[in-house]
């Protein structure tokens, strides 16, 4: 138990999260009720800057709904101090020393894992990398097992990527480790949205009141759910398009427009987010062509002009050249794409940072 | 043994439109007389036990037309001996078991094997169902005239819809030689492909494939179609949306003689529970959880009468199952156990239904839609009756269940109203006063 309390003493216990593990199987909810996505700020109201609050509420990042706009603030705010470590001829800073972090991916990924793992090494955290090929999921071991193994172990935090909604918390209830989301099923991806609110507020100095749209397989994209999520909470404009045999029932429940018109979706856009066609979730007659879809959906230099003069054009890969987004905008003047990738060290830091315990104060100090 | 006196107790039978407190004299395992509580022991046998009901509820045996036994074939969820014994303790004196064992209960061998392990080892009455098609494939009909001789009630694919009209339409006529149901799991497989909840606004936040409610409602309206067009006895399992209750209304005004069964769990939870839960797979079930709006449209239903029956769908699976990702856990929860009281506090308690309702839909309506002679206390039924406390306050704890399996949303839950003597035949097959010391 030494491990254990020392665990709790220097992590969890600084954030209001509970600290001990529950017993398997049942605990009471710990999401908030489905109303609290409903957008904080509507346009036309006040849109300042929220204030960071002091840390996260929670001590696990399994998602963005839920998450309020002080603590989004508090993440966006760390990841800029330590954005500066990566400039640094030697780029480490001591922060996690001695916590070992488990990178736990359970589909293919090579930006994500990539990012996570230099973001731990340039805190200085000791780092496991598990995947499919390399573990005994391929041996039939389940979900479970692997996970009571990993947490075996002794892991600080688990960061898990999975082809199953809800897989990290599964997780959380199992282990005792932080576990950070990566990425799971058509459910969240909170990092990328955070990378990408990053990049936007870096890009227009704020979140609220700019009109964004998000267009593609939204049905399929936990980048969509996160990004929305997100962006509610912080009072950006939502404009949600793509083939309607790719988009969610009960959006404009989540506070969003709607539309099926690529050319309604980018007119006055600030913010252009086109997301991936994922052919490899889809149950296929979701759209006849390739060809088809970029007529319908691709995003081309001439939609772009559709768009505020300034606007940011983001991706977050990988992409699928010609079929959602043309070469000339993803390769030029108004793309981020490249942006988003730098700015993913910096905040997955920050997110690893936070849940260790650590604070904007200490940074700034 | 199989005499006893249940003594001053508020007896409620529907089918003889009792509902007085009165003491229930049973001879030899039959209802010998329900008389007035005066009458003490006079005219009891000698070897004559005496139940104290003062302050319960008598009424008959709960039917549960819906349950899945597993056996044989499945032994690790559960068998006919554990299932049996849930079904006692939850207060039921008669189950139906689906065929979806392994191999499916579709030819007279399984049937046979089903009957005989349950006079072996059964604690309640067991009413095995067979298939409408042999090996549950939806190709062609099962010996459906074998298996009525060995002893099934009814016929169905249940665990998966019947697979075509065609089929369907042949299973109504060809089971009019039997008089006996045809009972269909409604579902288009097409449009549930790969759904693992509800579709709607909690899909959509949680990310997971939904099962629309036209699923369920399409093959609603085929199969009400099709009854029309054949005349044949069509039952539809644990309808759970307003489309599929608003169609059956209709049908049912039109004259049509369907009937249909409600889950508990479809009453009391909704598609929210999957999200509050975080993906507990014990939230997962085939039909998925529903919105607020069909659970307020269920409810209505049963207190108009268009619902005949409710139902467990008791699903038993193990432990390692469920405890998987959502979307590769299997569907289902176990029933037995929690649907009379779930019904007792969530129903009757707050008057949504009477108790005689209640008694109605769990008890009389199963019997006769299966066509077996039980759900009354008339003089010479079977004696098989429930004992209930409506002041009774209990935790549910599945770690003190008596199936198999754990697999329930309603761990934790204080109920009031649960059932604390079942009586099969005469016999006392579950007393929890007396294992309680009382």
């Amino acid at each position: 138990m030494l491990e254990g309390s020392d665990r709790t003493r220097e992590g969890a216990a600084r954030t209001r999260g509970s600290a001990r593990p529950r017993p398997a199987g049942r605990r009471p909810a710990a999401r908030p009720a489905a109303a609290e996505v409903e957008p904080a700020a509507r346009p036309g109201e006040a849109k300042g800057e929220p204030e960071p609050v002091a840390r996260l509420a929670h001590r696990h990042l399994l998602g963005m709904l839920g998450v309020t706009a002080g603590e989004i603030t508090l993440i966006l705010d760390t990841a800029k101090s330590l954005a500066e470590v990566s400039t640094r001829a030697i780029k480490k800073v001591p922060a996690l020393r001695g916590k070992t972090i488990v990178n736990f991916f359970m589909e293919p990924s090579t930006r994500t894992r990539s990012s996570f793992e230099i973001a731990e090494k340039r805190l200085s955290a000791d780092t496991l990398n598990f995947s499919p090929s390399t573990s005994s999921v391929v041996k039939g071991e389940s979900l479970l097992d692997t996970a009571r193994n990993l947490e075996a172990m002794t892991p600080d935090m688990i960061v898990i990527r999975h082809k199953a909604s809800g897989a990290p918390h599964f997780l959380a209830r199992h282990c005792r480790s932080n576990i950070i989301n990566a990425g799971d099923g058509a459910h969240e991806h909170p990092t990328q949205a955070l990378l990408d609110a990053f990049t936007i507020r870096e890009k227009k100095g704020r979140l609220a009141g700019l009109r964004v749209a998000i267009v593609g397989d939204l049905m399929h994209s936990r980048v969509f759910r996160s990004n929305a999520f997100l962006l509610k909470t912080m009072g950006a404009d939502v404009i949600a398009c793509g083939p309607p045999t790719l988009l969610p029932p009960e959006l404009p429940r989540l506070g969003m427009q709607v539309t099926y018109r690529m050319d309604e979706a980018v007119e006055g856009a600030d913010v252009i987010m086109m997301l991936r066609v994922q052919r490899e979730r889809q149950r296929g007659g979701a759209f006849p062509t390739a060809r088809e879809y970029y007529n319908l959906f691709g995003l081309t230099s001439e939609r772009v002009r559709r768009a505020r003069s300034d606007v940011i054009i983001m991706h977050p890969g990988p992409m699928n050249r010609g079929v959602e987004i043309d070469s000339a905008v993803a390769d030029g003047p108004y793309s981020v794409i490249l942006d988003q990738v730098t700015n993913g060290v910096a905040v997955r830091m920050a997110v690893l940072y936070l849940l260790a315990g650590g604070t904007l104060g200490e940074l700034a100090g | 043994m199989a005499n006893l006196l249940v003594k001053g107790g508020r007896v409620v039978d529907p089918a003889t439109a009792t509902d007085e407190v009165s003491d229930l004299l049973v001879i030899d395992g039959r209802i010998a007389e329900r008389r007035g509580k005066g009458k003490g022991t006079a005219g009891a046998p000698p070897e004559t036990t005496i139940i104290d009901a003062r302050g319960l509820l008598v009424c008959p045996g709960f039917v549960d037309m819906h349950v899945h036994l597993r056996e044989p074939g499945q032994e690790h969820k559960e068998t006919i001996e554990t299932g049996t014994r849930a079904a006692a303790a939850g207060g039921f004196t008669s189950v139906a078991c689906m065929p979806n064992t392994d191999p499916w209960n579709d030819s007279l061998s399984i049937t046979e094997y089903i009957v005989t392990e349950a006079r072996r080892k059964a604690v309640v009455n067991v009413f095995p169902i067979g298939c409408v098609s042999k090996g549950g494939r939806g190709e062609e009909l099962a010996e459906i005239g074998d298996m009525v001789r060995s002893g099934i009630v009814a016929v169905s694919d249940d665990g998966r819809p019947v697979a075509s009209t065609y089929l369907m339409r042949m299973a109504l006529e060809y089971t009019k030689i039997f008089g006996i149901p045809v009972i269909d799991h409604c579902e288009d497989r097409a449009l549930a492909a790969g759904g693992s909840m509800n579709e709607g606004y909690v899909s959509t936040m949680l990310g997971l494939k939904g099962i629309p409610a036209a699923a369920e409602e399409i093959a609603v309206g085929a199969d009400l179609a099709l009854a029309r067009l054949t005349g044949g006895r069509l039952h539809l399992a644990h309808l759970s949306t307003r489309g599929s209750l608003e169609a059956v209304r209709r049908a049912k005004e039109g004259g049509l003689a369907v009937t249909c069964e409600v889950a508990p769990h479809h009453l009391v939870l909704t598609e929210k529970a999957v999200m509050e839960s975080d993906y507990d797979a014990n939230t997962k079930m085939n039909p998925p959880l529903r919105s607020k709006e069909d659970v307020a449209a269920l409810l209505q239903a049963l207190a108009d009468g268009t619902i005949d029956a409710i139902a467990s769908d008791h699903a038993p699976h193990h432990t390692d199952e469920k405890l998987q990702e959502f979307d590769d856990a299997p569907f289902g929860i176990a029933g037995l156990e929690t649907s009379v009281a779930l019904m007792m506090d969530r129903l009757v308690r707050p008057g949504v239904i009477t108790f005689g309702r209640l008694v109605e839909l769990m008890a009389r309506n199963p019997a006769r839609i299966l066509g077996i002679n039980k759900g009354t206390l008339q003089p010479g039924a079977d004696a098989d009756i429930t004992l209930i406390d409506p002041g009774l306050e209990a935790t549910v704890d599945v770690g003190r269940f008596q199936s198999k399996s754990r697999n329930s949303p309603f761990h934790g839950w204080t109920l009031r109203g649960w059932p604390v003597t079942t009586i099969v035949g005469g016999r006392v097959v579950h007393d929890l006063r007396s294992a309680a010391g009382h």
